[in-house]
């Protein structure tokens, strides 16, 4: 296998400088925050989402945990794309991240909407690492419910 | 260089039985293939081990000529099929030195067979006439480690949680070691029973029970040992280690997957009820109720995994043929060899005993804070197939404070070599990661 395509730079560099990490508090005394807390049972990682809302867009997306290059790599591009975003827009990327994620090397990226997430492109050839990879962002998508705001339709088939 | 020498008359070092790795080597097909363009180095036989010819040929000429079901036909190839079912009953129980080959239940896997134990247990629980020996209740007492599978864990959370027993463990020393210090207020009068893992499959630990045993003896209760890890690896006597009972499966000793072992002391296995009702472990049966086949019967309901039983009887052949005295002085080299060679690795840390006595071949590591998913990604670009994550042993990663760790687990068909490429491979990991 072409382990650069795994271990793209751009991934080995959100996990080595992870961005946003860190549980924060909510600035806006009104906001409203959810939380959620996943665990991937095949490998023990574990992550923590926490977003803050306004009920339109996500004004912090802040997380914590313990995990693999791919699976922290993958908090730390999620916090970059999705926060400040409005939720129908974060629904799009969530929507793109999963899909990309789900298709087995098959679905090309758009890096308009993926951003850094394209980098995870070769993830998706790697079925064991595919949940490593959606840890936080279905974390998030636990976390964004419980905070009143719907983001994706999309179940996972991994 | 100066040379110990053995005095005479005690046993010396050319005495011990060796085989030839290299003719091993040859009777396993898969070793010949190769991984992402590397040559395929194997180091995870402890989470399932390879195949010989020799047993993938019984399995296939078993179904090409003997196939029939079992002790349910007069015809001759269920004669033929009954008979190498039961003949592999009995290499198993000489394999084991089994005291009697009604001893050997044949089971799914090692996780079955202590749920047999367990919902046994149960079931005895719920019948005022059952053997005191299998009754449980609550101010009873279930004693595992926290060195455990999660196989021999679950089980017993679930009967202490039917039954209102109360479940507790032998605690670890940090060098992965049982610390038995608190064996007399852990198993006292109020234990039913002690399962505890005969080799750890995370950290390589053998248990010397002997102590254990003898205080399972002075209260009363009965011992079971997790020989999953063990009896692929070195020689089992059911009858030296005074066990009431011990699983073990047949995948990871060279036999096939979906067959596997429960045994039980007879008197003991007699006096327990069954657990899975239906065809074969019945004595009589009418619409009213049912009465039930001596053991082993009893605890084989339905059609078994007749073809894997008979290839796993293959395996204890070609186990035996190699010798597991042989087979276990291999993996001691080895493994004191790995020991040495991972030593040299920057920032490489053991978990478990790091000195090849009280040890099997099977060695868990971390490399730095890099994630055991990662050590094992790149190692499996190079060919080298490592285990990473939990082991089904999360409470052992739990006390040494890691999420996972990486683990390298030998057999009789491992080399030195081997070892080498899996010490290479971790340079490369570093050079990825830092
Ligand atoms: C110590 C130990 N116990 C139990 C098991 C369970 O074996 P199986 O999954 O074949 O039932 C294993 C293997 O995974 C093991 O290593």
């Amino acid at each position: 296998m072409q382990l650069d395509q795994l271990y793209q730079e751009i991934i080995l560099d959100h996990y080595k400088h992870p961005h946003g990490r860190g549980l924060r508090e909510a600035v806006d005394p009104d906001a409203r925050v959810g939380e959620a807390h996943h665990v991937n049972p095949t490998c023990g990682d574990e992550i923590t989402v926490r977003v803050a809302t306004d009920g339109k867009v996500f004004t912090d997306i802040s997380y914590d945990g313990v995990g693999c290059s791919i699976s922290q790599a993958s908090a730390s591009v999620l916090h970059e794309l999705l926060r400040g975003r409005a939720a129908d827009d974060a629904a799009t990327v969530h929507e793109a991240f999963v899909e990309l994620m789900s298709g087995r090397g098959q679905v090309t990226p758009d890096e308009e909407v993926l951003g850094d997430g394209v980098a995870f492109a070769g993830v998706a050839r790697y079925p064991a690492r595919v949940k490593c990879a959606l840890l936080s962002w279905m974390a998030f998508k636990d976390a964004a419910a419980r905070a009143g705001v719907g983001v994706s339709p999309t179940e996972v088939k991994a | 260089m100066t040379t110990i020498a053995i005095p005479s008359g005690m046993p010396q070092y050319d005495d011990v039985p060796r085989f030839d790795v290299a003719t091993v080597r040859a009777d396993f097909p898969i070793l010949d293939r190769e991984v992402n363009g590397h040559r395929l180095v194997y180091l995870d036989s402890a989470n399932t081990s390879h195949k010989p010819r020799q047993v993938l040929d019984v399995l296939a000429e078993h179904y090409a000529m003997h196939n029939a079901n079992v002790s349910r036909s007069v015809h001759t190839l269920g004669t033929e099929a009954t008979e190498a079912y039961e003949g592999a009953r009995a290499k198993i129980a000489t394999f084991i030195n089994a005291p009697s080959v009604d001893e050997v239940v044949f089971t799914k896997n090692s996780t079955e067979a202590i749920n047999i134990v367990a919902y046994a247990f149960s079931n005895a629980s719920l019948r005022p006439d059952a053997d005191p020996r299998f009754r449980l209740g609550p101010g009873d007492e279930i004693v595992i480690s926290e060195m455990e599978h999660h196989s021999n864990i679950v089980p017993w959370q679930l009967l202490a949680e039917r039954t209102g027993a109360t479940l507790r463990w032998f605690p670890l020393t940090d060098h992965g070691r049982l610390d038995e210090s608190g064996l007399e207020e852990l198993v006292t009068e109020r234990t039913k029973i002690v399962s505890l893992v005969h080799m750890s499959n995370i950290l390589g630990t053998v248990n010397a029970t002997a102590r254990i045993t003898q205080r399972v003896r002075e209260v009363g209760a009965l011992l079971l040992l997790d020989c999953s890890q063990s009896v692929p690896h070195l020689p089992m006597d059911v009858v030296d280690y005074d066990a009431d009972f011990i699983v073990f499966t047949g995948h990871k000793m060279c036999g096939p997957t979906g067959i596997g072992v429960l045994w039980g002391r007879g008197e003991l296995l007699a006096a327990m009820p069954p657990v899975f009702g239906g065809g074969s472990m019945i004595e009589t049966v009418s619409m009213a109720r049912s009465t039930f086949a001596a053991p082993p019967a009893r605890f084989e309901a339905g059609t078994p995994p007749i073809a894997e039983a008979v290839a796993l009887g293959a395996a204890v052949d070609y186990l035996t043929g190699i010798g597991m005295r042989a087979i276990q002085w291999h993996e001691k080299e080895l493994t004191a060899y790995a020991l040495d060679a991972l030593a040299t690795v920057p920032g490489l840390r053991i978990f478990g005993p790091n000195v090849p006595v009280g040890r099997g071949g099977t060695i868990s590591f971390a490399l730095g804070d890099i994630h055991p998913h990662d050590v094992g990604q790149v190692l499996d670009s190079l060919g080298v197939q490592v285990r990473v994550g939990h082991h089904c042993a999360k409470p052992v990663c739990t006390r040494f404070g890691v999420p996972a760790m990486t683990r390298a687990s030998f057999y009789l068909y491992t080399t030195m070599d081997e070892i080498d490429a899996l010490v290479a491979g971790l340079e490369q990991v570093r050079k990825v990661f830092d």
